[in-house]
């Protein structure tokens, strides 16, 4: 396994394929993580100024069969995505250089790749500002690796669940396995976690969803968790499929309960 | 209310007195003007009564004078010619002597109509012996017959107001003057002189007429006099007041205008410079509290990061302490149980840090407070199990919502579990709730050591211990409660303790369910339905812990559930 640290100077994708050009460190890890090493469960992007916390998030990624390239510089981030291309990007949200905020947009407005932010400050205002920024989930400062990693896990897992593959919610038309989204024959793009979240709706129009059903079913959170991530990520969601996002017709709110998916 | 109910006459009017009655308390101005149009009303009536009597009595007793004196004139002329007439060789025929008398005195009258006369017989009347007269039709009913009766009884001159009626139906007010007469060869006359006061009455009204616009006019200048000066003076007052509503609502730029010398320029003058000084001060406060929440934020940060990096690093060697040595595995141990310990207090501290420097937001919803009391239950569980205590939840069947910030409320009920179950010596542990109207509660009770007297207001200090000589035990980090008071103030809720050593101890956490309205009452009592039914103690004569905003069984630590997350975290 490799950690590679990006130099500040890197910006182009061919200047990567160049081992010249890259520093490679090539850290010996134990030899229970040595033997997992064969296959790589997928790419993570940190993003975080703080080289000593950066090292050890590659440990851990790294331990659990992760492939982990660093970041330390805000305003090269989005270089080091485009060239890197990585499953799952963990952002710091205060960043030297560009903001945590800024590079979370930059990101989400080309990709919809599952965002993770690694944030010391659990104001409200801080945590929903960086989901609304684009971020799919958070974890504050300081985190218990596990507590990490089940998140990263939780976000690459691809949910398929069984069931059909065409749905309707609202005037929307989902085809499940093709990911995509379409009203009027019309594609919208969504995140994979915007999709999640309308699939599970979709699923059972019959049924109200508590935030607490929803953060199990879509995020992945076994235990009670943080309800401000269902609900502006329903905002975001509702602002890309609703014709008019104050009165929602497709993810409408059920006061006091959760949500339930619009009549079809 | 009642008013919607009963939309009658009745209710429109109870409306308008209210009406009437808070415009009276609220302004200044109308009850000055009113209470100057009252008594300028008062004094004005009282003058021109006192005028009027007095001009009326003036002109009356002159008139009076005159008409008497005429009157015994009159009498004494007509008295003459009769007895001229007796003393003759031949008396003439009664009625010669009583036309005689009548034209004599209509005479005196003139044509003016200064009087009528009229002439009657006291006598047995038959027709032409004892004739009567009487001047311009005027009628006998004139006369009063009072005035008759004493002028026939007394024979004398006497007088009386009376009426002057004529035959052709005018009635006008007047003076009769009565007197009596012998006629030779008839007996006794009565003779009757009215003076009419046609003229008086003219003069009268006349007064009256100039009294009353006099009165009116002076009433209206009196009120609008009030109203003016009043008006000088409640203008900057009411200025004053909205300038003051404007500061307190945050607009600190906000000034009275300052016009001349007088004391209400002073008064401007003096109202602004404490709104230069409050904006100067809170200016002051404000910048120390943004320093304060920057020093927070940035303390959290700072700290934080180094502490990710420790906790994952120990976390890694924790999860390979059975390839170390024994010494190095224990350290290894220890550093993770600690680490653990700090992280909590960190924690902790950081989020007391937030409420100290204001830098805490309230993020109401509508919550439904059973989802979010399974949820704290559930956090609450392996500690519960660890301590092999049971966890009773009296669920209602309905749902009970209130407008609250969720991980908040959930914090606060979690702590209250947790620290329940750390000072309830394994017996079980019951959470509760109800709701009325406006508030809804939640119940924890525990059966444990419960809270000695006086104790119940101290359990929400932080890091406060029943015994100080006793070590704390479990992870608590002695600011658990202290911030689930903080959070319950935050959303205008109270939370209080109830205990009594022995015998256990209940948290009642009383919300508003409309975000920012102000709880009056809890729809649960503090103490519980069970609690006075214990065996009493030695201790129990001791207060019950008053309710006391807030307070736990005073366990040493024990109050210290130390479980506070803070608000934004959450952990898979």
């Amino acid at each position: 396994m490799t950690w590679v640290e990006v130099p500040s100077g890197l910006v182009s994708g061919q200047e990567l394929t160049r081992p010249a050009d890259r520093l490679v460190r090539v850290i010996t890890m134990k030899a229970r993580i040595d033997g997992t090493m064969t296959t790589v469960k997928g790419r993570v992007l940190v993003v975080d100024d703080d080289v000593a916390l950066a090292e050890m998030l590659g440990i851990v990624l790294r331990a659990e069969g992760f492939e982990a390239i660093h970041c330390a510089d805000g305003a090269k981030a989005i270089a080091v995505f485009r060239d890197s291309r990585p499953d799952l990007v963990l952002l710091d949200l205060m960043l030297p250089g560009r903001d945590g905020i800024d590079v979370c947009r930059a990101i989400r407005a080309e990709s919809g790749v599952p965002i993770v932010m690694l944030t010391a400050k659990n104001d409200t205002i801080d945590v929903v500002v960086g989901l609304e920024s684009g971020a799919d989930d958070y974890v504050v400062k300081p985190f218990k690796p596990k507590e990490l990693i089940a998140r990263v896990r939780a976000r690459l897992r691809h949910n398929e669940e069984a069931g059909p593959q065409n749905l309707a919610i609202g005037d929307l038309t989902i085809d499940v396995a093709g990911h995509t989204v379409k009203r009027d024959g019309q594609p919208i793009s969504l995140t994979p976690l915007e999709f999640d979240l309308l699939v599970a709706l979709a699923r059972k129009p019959w049924q109200v969803f508590t935030r607490d059903v929803l953060l199990a079913d879509v995020w992945g959170y076994r235990h009670a968790a943080d309800t401000r991530l269902v609900n502006v990520h329903v905002q975001r969601l509702r602002s890309k499929i609703e014709k008019d996002p104050e009165n929602p017709l497709i993810v409408i709110t059920v006061r006091g309960v959760g949500y339930k998916a619009g009549p079809p | 209310m009642t008013k919607a109910a009963t939309p009658s006459r009745h209710s429109g009017i109870v409306a308008a007195v209210r009406g009437v009655r808070a415009a009276w308390r609220q302004s200044l101005q109308l009850r000055v003007v009113s209470t100057t149009l009252l008594f300028s009303v008062m004094v004005v009536g009282l003058l021109g009564a006192l005028l009027l009597a007095r001009v009326s009595a003036g002109v009356v007793d002159a008139k009076e004078r005159a008409s008497v004196t005429e009157g015994e004139a009159g009498h004494a002329e007509a008295q003459g010619i009769l007895d001229a007439a007796d003393t003759g060789a031949t008396t003439p025929s009664a009625t010669q002597l009583v036309d005689a008398v009548a034209t004599s005195l209509a005479g005196r009258a003139g044509n003016s109509g200064l009087y009528e006369v009229l002439l009657l017989s006291t006598g047995p009347r038959t027709g032409a012996e004892a004739p009567e007269r009487g001047t311009n039709l005027v009628a006998e009913s004139s006369v009063p017959n009072d005035l008759r009766q004493q002028v026939v009884a007394e024979r004398r001159i006497a007088w009386t107001y009376t009426e002057l009626r004529y035959l052709d139906g005018r009635v006008v007010p007047g003076l009769a003057v009565g007197s009596t007469l012998s006629v030779p060869g008839v007996g006794l006359y009565e003779l009757y002189q009215l003076f009419p006061l046609t003229q008086e009455q003219a003069t009268l009204d006349l007064v009256r007429r100039v009294l009353g616009v006099i009165a009116l006019l002076l009433i209206v200048g009196l009120v609008a006099l009030a109203w003016l000066v009043t008006r000088q003076v409640v203008t900057p007052v009411r200025q004053a007041a909205q300038t003051a509503d404007r500061l307190s609502s945050g607009h600190l730029q906000e000034r009275m205008t300052v016009r001349g010398e007088d004391d209400l320029a002073r008064l401007a003058r003096s109202f602004n410079a404490m709104a230069a000084g409050l904006q100067e001060q809170i200016r002051r406060l404000e910048s120390l509290s943004r320093f304060q929440q920057r020093f927070v934020s940035d303390v959290s940060h700072e700290l934080r990061t180094p502490l990710t990096t420790i906790r994952m690093a120990a976390d890694v060697l924790y999860e390979d302490r059975d390839t170390f040595d024994a010494a190095t595995s224990r350290t290894a141990e220890l550093l993770q149980t600690q680490l653990d310990r700090f992280e909590a207090l960190l924690t902790d501290l950081l989020e007391i840090s937030r409420f100290d420097a204001g830098a805490v937001a309230l993020d109401v919803e509508p919550i439904d407070l059973r989802l979010l009391c399974r949820r704290a239950i559930e956090a609450a569980q392996p500690l519960a199990d660890k301590r092999s205590t049971e966890i009773v939840f009296e669920e209602p069947e309905s749902p009970c919502v209130a407008e609250a910030d969720p991980r908040r409320v959930e914090r606060i009920v979690r702590n209250l579990l947790v620290n329940a179950i750390e000072h309830g010596q394994s017996r079980p542990v019951t959470i509760s709730m109800a709701a009325s109207e406006h508030a809804a509660a939640i119940v924890v009770r525990d059966h444990g050591v419960g809270l000695r007297p006086g104790d119940a207001s101290l359990v929400f200090n932080r890091f406060w211990r029943a015994d100080p000589s006793r070590a704390r035990t479990l992870g608590g980090t002695g600011l658990g409660l202290a911030i689930s008071l903080e959070d319950a103030h935050l959303h205008g809720g109270w939370l209080e303790a109830w205990g009594v050593a022995g015998d256990g101890s209940q948290f009642r956490l009383t919300l508003p369910r409309i975000a920012g309205t102000e709880l009056t009452s809890s729809p649960v009592p503090l103490e519980p339905a069970d609690g006075s039914t214990r065996v009493p103690l030695p201790t129990r004569t001791a207060p019950r812990p008053s309710s006391v905003p807030a307070e736990p069984s005073a366990q040493d630590d024990a109050a210290h559930a130390g479980v506070a997350e803070p608000v934004g975290e959450s952990r898979a």
